[in-house]
């Protein structure tokens, strides 16, 4: 499906503002640093995670753990492919048993990723708390699953398509708003 | 990354495959490493899927590493063994199978003397095959956990040199084995009369088995595979299997990683324009 570009909604330095206040109020929500790991989903998830480690590192000298999750194997929808969809590596090199796991994700969006997530986490052991942290809330939800810390809720209609630009990836930090051509 | 599309709906060989669907495949099967690792060795991905071992020919090892890999998959799997079946009684292949096709399996894995055997199921059955040996032919899921091992073994030997995929083929074990990265040993077959090319397993041992001292003169970092069974002190000298260098039991484990991959990216549904 063709798109075209709807909104820009946030350039770079709004990004990274709300990047720096996703960190403070992880750190604000968990007083014992020392107990918190990062996991981010693959692919942006992980970036975001990666960005809101060295945050925390800049913010109170900490090195939280961070580990990637890919939940492929986990997604309720692998009968619906016409293709198997790759998969992509998990490694949690920290034990999770008893920590404060905060999961990150660039969009939230019906929940059924997270849903994945939470299952694929379980099998890897029990956390004390699992939190979520999204970058984009766009609303649409499936399933009873609310995101922790948000950078930007942003209502959005179910043809659009949020799309968060990375750094590490596209180049270029941005989240645009994309509908399908000829709307 | 590169998102790739597996578009098979059978494993029959490697020669069918092209270098991206290789590629898919180990990059899938990396990605199920880490999966054999965890305490919960158990992903949902296949619930609900069946898979039928199909085996006419002993190979313990192939079938339970296809087993592991269907049961951590979360596919329900069944064990045929030919000894104790119809085939017995006089069924020939093709009706054994329609009669397994009857129970709506997705994926069968076929163990089989003859040669093309695989392929001769997909021109009647409707789930996806595997091939896991046929006879002389090919037995693909061995030869993908062969690169899988030497993939992630040393970097230094990393696709470039598999890349020239020419052989030279010497009788001269010393002369072969100088400055290899990759020993790789196989079994004297004797249940296929491997015995009969050879005058005995003595002299075998003497001009072929891989000793410390043969093994010395490939490279320093170089890695010793065997598919298994090792017929220990025949084309193996015990203290080399069991050395540093060998990583036979990683090829082991290897295997089921890339079975998992295989039986995930095929996913047991023909699809009929692909035919």
């Amino acid at each position: 499906m063709e798109e075209k570009i709807k909104a820009k909604i946030m350039d770079d330095k709004k990004m990274k503002r709300a990047l720096q206040r996703l960190a403070i109020e992880i750190l604000e929500h968990n007083r014992e640093a020392e107990k918190l790991a990062l996991i981010g989903i693959q692919t942006r998830g992980v970036h975001i995670a990666r960005r809101i480690q060295g945050l925390v590192k800049e913010l109170e000298g900490v090195d939280i753990p961070l580990g990637i999750l890919d939940i492929t194997m986990f997604r309720d929808d692998l009968h619906m492919h016409e293709h198997q969809p790759a998969v992509k590596k998990t490694r949690i090199d920290f034990p999770i048993e008893d920590r404060d796991i905060v999961l990150i994700d660039d969009v939230v969006f019906t929940g059924r990723t997270i849903r994945a997530a939470m299952d694929s986490i379980f099998e890897l052991g029990r956390p004390a708390t699992l939190q979520l942290a999204a970058f984009i809330d766009r609303g649409h939800r499936e399933l009873p699953i609310c995101p922790d810390f948000k950078g930007k809720y942003l209502p959005t209609s179910r043809r659009e398509r949020v799309k968060v630009m990375l750094q590490e990836i596209d180049g270029k930090d941005q989240v645009l708003i994309m509908e399908p051509k000829g709307f | 990354m590169k998102e790739r599309t597996f578009r098979q709906d059978h494993l029959l060989g490697i020669e069918h495959l092209s270098v991206d669907d290789i590629e898919t495949i180990l990059e899938t099967a990396e990605a199920f490493i880490e999966v054999s690792s965890r305490d919960v060795k158990k992903v949902p991905a296949l619930k609900g899927k069946t898979v039928v071992n199909l085996f006419f020919e002993n190979s313990t090892r192939t079938r339970s590493s296809f087993e592991i890999a269907a049961k951590r998959l979360s596919a329900d799997l069944i064990n045929f063994n030919s000894s104790v079946s119809s085939l017995k009684k006089g069924e020939t292949l093709k009706d054994t199978v329609l009669t397994l096709e009857a129970m709506n399996p997705h994926i069968i894995v076929i163990r089989h003397s003859a040669s093309g055997s695989p392929h001769y199921l997909t021109t009647f059955a409707r789930s996806s095959i595997v091939n896991a040996g046929d006879g002389f032919h090919e037995h693909p899921t061995q030869a993908l956990l062969d690169a899988l091992t030497i993939q992630i073994g040393p970097p230094s030997l990393v696709p470039v040199e598999f890349e020239k995929l020419g052989a030279t083929v010497s009788y001269d074990m010393r002369g072969g084995v100088k400055n290899a990265d990759v020993v790789m040993m196989l079994r004297v077959q004797a249940e296929r009369g491997a015995s009969n090319y050879f005058p005995s397993i003595r002299e075998y041992r003497n001009r072929f088995a891989i000793s410390r001292e043969l093994f010395a003169l490939a490279s320093k970092r170089a890695i010793l595979m065997h598919p298994g069974p090792i017929n220990r002190d025949v084309e193996i000298e015990t203290s080399m299997a069991d050395s540093e260098q060998s990583v036979i039991l990683q090829q082991v484990t290897n295997g089921i990683a890339v079975r998992m991959a295989v039986l995930y990216l095929l996913k047991g549904e023909v699809h009929e324009t692909l035919n």
